[in-house]
C-alpha cells in the first residue's frame, strides 16, 4: 500500500476510569478495503469506532483519516471530517420520533443538500437499495422488525454517499437468513457508493463474507491481522479458539462481577 | 477513611457536577444565536410544553384559586375582614401560586418526558447516531428543548393566573354569597402590573431550569433502562427543588425592599 491509508490508528488507547479498554491499537485500513475485526464482547470493538468518529476521545495515540490527525480537531474541523463517514449502529440506532423516510434521508437534509420532497424521493431510493419498497418509507421505526431496522439504518447510512461506512455488529441478534441477507446488502452497497468500510463483529461466517481482511481485537490490543483467505491457518491459538468458538484456549471468558 | 475526606470528597464531586451542569448550560444557550436553526422542532416542543400542559395546569390552578378563597374566608371572618379575600387571592395567584404550583406540576410532567426521551436517545446510541449524520445534538435536542421551555411557562402562568382567579372567584360568590360585581372589582382594585410581571420571569426562570434539568440529566444517562429511570428521577427532583430555591431567591430580589 503506497497510497495513504484511509484510516490509520497508531498506539491508540482508551480506558474508562481503572478499567483499560484499548490499549494501543496500530490498524492501516487502506482506500476501498473492507476490514472486518473480530475480537469477544466487551473487548472495545465500539469504543475503536466511535474513537475514530470522535464520539469517545482516546487518551493517547493518534487517528488519521486521509492522512489528517482527527485527535485534538476543533469542533467545525470534526463536523467536516464527519462528512466522509457513514454508520450502521449496533442496535440500528434509528430516530423513532421521525418516519423512516425521514430517518434515511436525515443526513442530506441536515446537510441541505435536498428540500424534503427530494428527500422523501431519495429516501425510496435508497431503500429499494436495501431491498425494501415504497409503502415502508411512510412507517415508523418501532414498527419494524429487527432485521428491517437494520436494513433502514443501512440504507440511512449509505444516504449521503460516504466515502468510509462503518458497521457495528450488522448482523447481531438476527436470524441466519436475514444475517447473510445483510452480509450481502453490506457487500452490495459498499461496492456500490465505492466505500472503504470498516466493520466489527463476532459472527465468522459474517466476516467471511464481507472482509478482504481481517484483524482480531484481544486485550486492547490487535493480536493478528491478515487477508480473509489466512484465517484458517493464522497460526494464532487466539483466533483458531475464536473462530471454531470453544470455550478452552488461550482466551478466558473473564466473569465479571 | 478520615470525615475530613469524606467531606472533601462530596464536596469536590458537587463542585465538579456544578461545573459540568454549568458548561452544558452555556453550550445549550450559545446556540440559541448559532445557525443553523430548527423550527419545526421547537414549534413542536413549544405545543408539547405548552398545549399539553394547559389541562394540568387549568386544574391545579383552579383548585389552588378555590382553596385559597376558602380559606382565608375562615381565616378573615374573625376579623370581619371579608372583602379582603379578593385581594388574597389575586395576589397570592399571581405573584407566588401561579408560577409555583403550575412550575412544580409541569416539572413532573415535562422535565421527566424530557429526560427519558433524551436519555432513551442516549442509551440507544441515537445521539450518537445525530453526530454521525451531521447534526450537532446539543443544538437539536436541547436547544429547542431550552427556548420551549423558557418561552411557553410564562403562557402557562398567565393561563393559571386567569383560571386560578376564576377559581376564587367561584368559591366567593356561589358559596360564599359575595356579590359578584363587588368581588371582580376588588380583584382588580387590587391587580397590579409589578405583580404579575414578577410571576412571569419567575415562569420563564422555572420554564428553564425544569427543561435544562430534564435535557441534562437525559443527555448524560447511562446503562440502559435503569439509567434512564434514574435520570427522569434525577430531573424531576432537582429541578422542582431548583424552582423552590430560586423561587425564594426571586421575591427577595423583586420584593424585599
Ligand atoms: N461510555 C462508557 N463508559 C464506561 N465504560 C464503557 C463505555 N463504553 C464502553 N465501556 C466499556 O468498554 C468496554 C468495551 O465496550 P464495547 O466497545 O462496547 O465492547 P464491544 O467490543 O462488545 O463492542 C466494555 O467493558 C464497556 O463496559
Ligand atoms: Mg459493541
Amino acid at each position: 500500500m503506497a497510497d495513504t491509508p484511509k484510516i490509520q490508528l497508531r498506539d491508540v488507547a482508551k480506558s474508562f476510569g481503572r478499567k483499560v479498554v484499548l490499549n494501543g491499537i496500530d490498524l492501516d485500513v487502506g482506500v476501498g478495503e473492507s476490514v472486518v475485526i473480530i475480537g469477544g464482547s466487551g473487548t472495545g470493538k465500539s469504543v475503536m469506532l466511535k474513537s475514530i468518529l470522535g464520539l469517545m476521545t482516546p487518551e493517547r495515540g493518534s487517528i488519521k483519516v486521509d492522512g489528517e490527525e482527527v485527535i485534538g480537531m476543533s469542533t467545525s474541523e470534526r463536523e467536516r471530517v464527519n462528512h466522509k463517514f457513514g454508520m450502521l449502529f449496533q442496535g440500528a440506532a434509528l430516530f423513532d420520533s421521525l418516519p423512516v423516510w425521514e430517518n434515511v434521508s436525515f443526513g442530506l437534509l441536515a446537510e441541505k443538500r435536498c428540500d424534503r420532497k427530494q428527500a422523501h424521493e431519495i429516501a425510496v431510493q435508497k431503500l429499494a437499495q436495501v431491498g425494501m419498497n415504497a409503502d415502508v418509507a411512510d412507517l415508523m421505526p418501532a414498527e419494524l422488525s429487527g432485521g428491517m431496522q437494520k436494513r433502514v439504518g443501512l440504507a440511512r447510512a449509505i444516504a449521503a454517499d460516504p466515502e468510509i461506512i462503518f458497521f457495528d455488529e450488522p448482523t447481531t441478534g438476527l436470524d441466519p437468513i436475514m444475517a447473510d441477507v445483510i452480509n450481502d446488502l453490506i457487500v452490495k452497497v459498499t461496492r456500490e457508493v465505492g466505500a472503504t468500510a470498516l466493520s466489527i463483529t463476532h459472527d465468522m461466517a459474517s466476516a467471511r463474507k464481507i472482509a478482504n481482511r481481517v484483524a482480531m481485537l484481544f486485550e486492547g490490543k490487535i493480536i493478528w491481522q491478515g487477508p480473509v483467505e489466512d484465517i484458517d491457518h493464522s497460526g494464532n491459538a487466539h483466533v483458531d479458539q475464536f473462530i471454531h468458538g470453544k470455550a478452552d484456549g488461550p482466551i478466558q471468558m473473564a466473569v465479571r462481577a | 477513611m478520615n470525615p475530613l475526606q469524606a467531606i472533601g470528597r462530596v464536596f469536590l464531586k458537587f463542585l465538579g457536577t456544578t461545573g459540568r451542569l454549568i458548561s452544558f448550560m452555556a453550550l445549550g444557550l450559545s446556540h440559541i444565536v448559532r445557525p443553523p436553526y430548527y423550527p419545526r422542532i421547537i414549534l413542536r416542543q413549544m405545543i408539547d410544553i405548552g398545549y399539553y400542559s394547559l389541562p394540568v395546569v387549568g386544574l391545579t390552578a383552579v383548585f389552588a384559586g378555590m382553596v385559597l378563597a376558602l380559606q382565608s374566608y375562615t381565616g378573615f371572618s374573625r376579623f370581619s375582614a371579608e372583602g379582603a379575600i379578593a385581594n388574597v387571592v389575586v395576589l397570592s395567584i399571581t405573584r407566588e401560586l401561579g408560577p409555583v404550583l403550575a412550575g412544580l406540576m409541569v416539572a413532573g410532567r415535562i422535565g421527566a418526558s424530557l429526560a427519558a426521551e433524551i436519555g432513551t436517545m442516549r442509551v440507544t446510541e441515537q445521539i450518537d447516531a445525530l453526530t454521525t449524520l451531521s447534526t450537532n445534538p446539543m443544538k437539536y435536542l436541547v436547544t429547542p428543548r431550552l427556548i420551549a421551555g423558557i418561552t411557553m411557562f410564562p403562557l402557562l402562568v398567565l393561563v393559571a393566573d386567569v383560571i386560578g382567579v376564576f377559581g376564587g372567584y367561584l368559591v366567593a360568590v356561589y358559596k360564599l354569597g359575595f356579590n359578584p360585581a363587588n368581588y371582580l372589582q376588588n380583584t382588580w382594585d387590587f391587580l397590579t402590573a409589578e405583580d404579575v410581571n414578577s410571576g412571569l420571569v419567575k415562569a420563564a426562570v422555572f420554564g428553564f431550569i425544569v427543561s435544562l434539568m430534564g435535557c441534562y440529566h437525559g443527555y448524560n444517562s447511562k446503562g440502559g433502562a435503569q439509567g434512564v429511570g434514574t435520570a427522569t428521577t434525577n430531573a424531576v427532583v432537582s429541578a422542582s427543588i431548583l424552582i423552590l430555591c430560586s423561587d425564594y431567591i426571586l421575591t427577595e430580589i423583586f420584593f424585599a425592599k
